[in-house]
């Protein structure tokens, strides 16, 4: 990002009262500005290669679908024809073909999906987008808040006796493998003591409403998902607002903090927490990112009936609109929520808001 | 002069109880209200361990082991900073002690204002409006020559001194009795830092504070300070007047600290180093710590600890040769 950046004159602190306030405010919309930009370019790089690679892999889809069809029966001229101009065959140079995507994407439309043909793709996601949504992005919140708060109270005493117990743990569960914790949750909370339902996002017999049976039926669902992924990712967070409070709390500025009489919940969260929180709410943005794309082994282990479950079915089934699709998404919101992030880190850190 | 610090046989440890690391052992001393008490002594002697211990920031492993420091403040009783309990601690601390640090670049909470900086201090102390207390603040920054206008500046946005002049400020915004300075004119240039202590001196002849100066530069502590005390090894070698004790030094080891630095006027002098290096805490050399260092040595230092004994009613020095030591080759200035 600084690559993007220039040098600009460093201005001389003026005299005048409204001097620093005026900079700041122009300071801050620059680099907001600047970053825009820097996004926008990514994204166009990011729509490009997810036009181009697919074009470079050997194969192409209608092939896959012929082979499938050959298998059964005799596949006729006019089969194949027909086949290969629904998968868009090209019949045009790459770059018509390029400007082609173009307006397809524009119009939002990404294709039909081979594997559940003749289902379009777009429908496919919209309908798995809010279940992944609801599911991985309130699982990750919960967890950021959950292990950053108990990394301050962590760090805040290193060696403390809750500090020794919480920093192990939460080095054991974040190097507990992610699909065996979903597995066991499963044999324990819903084959051996069946109290969770084991997969689907809901009860298959209920109709999708705004009513009791069918918000408590998605809750329960989403218990289990949600336990592993927590479970799974709160002690990455911990371990790392532990160690950032750790050098933190070491800093004058906290020593300042107390020997000026602040009370401790003050020391602890305006001036040592609030330091250290930092390259937290980077990670946190990193991890938004990667909500859309799902929780891919979750989704897969529960036949949850979200992105993640689709993008496995995708690869199973070598569906490559819906792939591609798949892939746009995710890239396009990684760069949508380090965007936000970046924006909220110039918000939190001040230091980088001028000539940032 | 009235007493304001009390500092009796304090003692602070590092490590554990089997093996302990005396970094400050049975220092008293004594701060009369509107002195300014300079403590002198090169990295590793024990002053910022003192100071911490007064000011209740020791952090573990770091332990006082034994002593009692009593602060009397013009308003409210008499408080033993070293047992004060937490709420005591709290009420005492920026109202009666107040401290500056030694890196301006560090003392400041990077991520928030100066203005919400001095006004979260003063409304942890006093029950006063946020607008009271940024007037307040105002006043205090103008005190150091800082314009208001600067109350909104983040720290990174003022230059070295003036963060500095800031932690000045903010060390006295709530009127305290006691001002303890560690080092606070290393991290600036010269120029600022001779602008500092005049700066200093004019706020404490103002306001009546006193003011425990640490550092590691007699000759800067001989234009500031009232009276000197010179620590080596976690104890005070050494305490007078600082004119007295600068020009006449009774103490080898201050003899070497006082000929380590080129004086800040007077003429030039030959600078001679002190050979060796500060006593390893872990083992100390067994009688006066300074005895393997001191060109001075007999038998006779290594068999104990010398006392700090007083000359005079005014001076005080911890060594058994003080009074038949050779004259100074170059005396001081008179």
């Amino acid at each position: 990002m600084t690559a993007t950046t220039l040098p600009t004159p460093h201005t001389q602190p003026s005299a005048a009262a409204d001097g620093p306030a005026r900079r700041r405010r122009g300071g801050r919309a620059r680099v907001l500005l600047r970053r825009l930009g820097f996004y926008l370019a990514t994204a166009a790089v990011a729509i490009t290669l997810n036009f181009v690679i697919p074009r470079l892999m050997p194969g192409d889809p209608a092939s896959v679908i012929l082979n499938k069809l050959a298998q059964r029966s005799q596949v006729t001229a006019a089969t194949e024809k027909s086949i290969q101009a629904l998968f868009g065959v090209p019949d045009q140079n790459l770059w018509q073909q390029y400007l082609h995507y173009l307006s397809q994407l524009a119009h939002l439309d990404f294709g039909i999906s081979t594997a559940y043909f003749p289902q379009p793709v777009g429908e496919m996601i919209s309908q798995g987008l809010p279940w992944t949504l609801g599911l991985v992005s309130l699982t990750t919140v919960l967890a950021f808040l959950l292990g950053t708060g108990l990394g301050i109270i962590s760090g805040a005493r290193p060696g403390s006796r809750l500090d020794s117990v919480l920093a192990p743990l939460a080095t054991f569960l974040g190097s507990m493998p992610y699909f065996w914790v979903a597995t066991m949750l499963l044999l324990l909370l819903s084959v051996s003591l069946p109290v969770f339902p084991s997969q689907n996002g809901y009860d298959l017999n209920l109709e999708p409403g705004f009513d009791f049976a069918f918000v408590s039926s998605v809750i329960a669902h989403g218990f289990l998902p949600a336990l592993t992924i927590i479970v799974s990712s709160v002690g990455g967070w911990l371990l790392g607002m532990r160690n950032m409070m750790i050098t933190t709390v070491a800093e004058d500025y906290v020593s300042l903090a107390e020997a000026k009489g602040l009370g401790r919940w003050r020391i602890l969260l305006a001036y040592a927490a609030r330091n250290a929180m930092l390259p937290q709410v980077a990670g946190l943005a990193i991890s938004i990112g990667t909500v859309v794309g799902g929780s891919l082994l979750a989704e897969a282990v529960f036949a949850y009936p979200g992105i993640g479950y689709l993008f496995y079915q995708a690869v199973v089934n070598l569906d490559y609109p819906l792939m591609q699709a798949l892939f746009l998404i995710i890239s396009l919101s990684v760069l949508v929520a380090n965007f936000i992030a970046d924006s909220v880190y110039v918000l939190l850190d001040p230091r980088t808001r001028e000539d940032a | 002069m009235t007493l304001l610090l009390d500092v009796k046989n304090l003692s602070v440890d590092y490590g554990s109880e089997a093996e302990p690391l005396p970094a400050v052992s049975e220092v008293s001393l004594e701060l009369r209200r509107g002195e300014i008490l300079g403590i002198a002594g090169e990295s590793g002697s024990g002053k910022t361990t003192l100071i911490n211990a007064l000011l209740r920031l020791l952090r573990p492993p770091a332990v006082v082991r034994s002593g009692s420091a009593t602060l009397h403040p013009r308003s409210g009783e008499a408080v033993d900073l070293l047992h004060a309990d937490a709420r005591e601690l709290r009420r005492t601390r920026w109202e009666h002690t107040a401290v500056v640090f030694q890196s301006a670049m560090n003392a400041l909470n990077p991520v928030s204002r100066l203005g919400a900086q001095f006004t979260d201090t003063l409304r942890a102390h006093r029950r006063i409006p946020k607008s009271q207390a940024r007037e307040r603040a105002a006043h205090m920054l103008d005190l150091v020559g800082i314009p208001a206008a600067r109350l909104d500046s983040f720290p990174h946005e003022l230059s070295g001194g003036m963060r500095q002049r800031a932690t000045i400020a903010l060390a006295l915004v709530c009127d305290p009795d006691l001002l303890v300075m560690d080092e606070p004119t290393t991290a600036v240039d010269v120029v600022m830092q001779r602008q500092i202590l005049r700066q200093v001196i004019r706020l404490q002849r103002e306001l009546g504070f006193s003011v425990v100066f640490i550092t590691h530069d007699l000759s800067l502590l001989l234009e500031i300070a009232d009276r000197i005390a010179v620590m080596y090894g976690g104890r005070i070698v050494e305490s007078g007047p600082a004119g007295d004790l600068y020009r006449d030094p009774k103490h080898p080891y201050t003899r070497g600290l006082r000929d380590s630095f080129p004086p800040l006027r007077g003429p030039m002098r030959r600078l001679n180093g002190i050979p060796g290096n500060p006593p390893d805490l872990r083992s100390l050399p067994p009688g006066c710590p300074f005895q393997p260092r001191c060109p001075h040595a007999t038998p006779e230092c290594a068999a104990s600890v010398p006392a700090l004994t007083g000359h005079g009613t005014e001076r005080a020095v911890a060594c058994i040769h003080a009074d038949d030591l050779p004259a100074l080759i170059n005396g001081g200035r008179a």
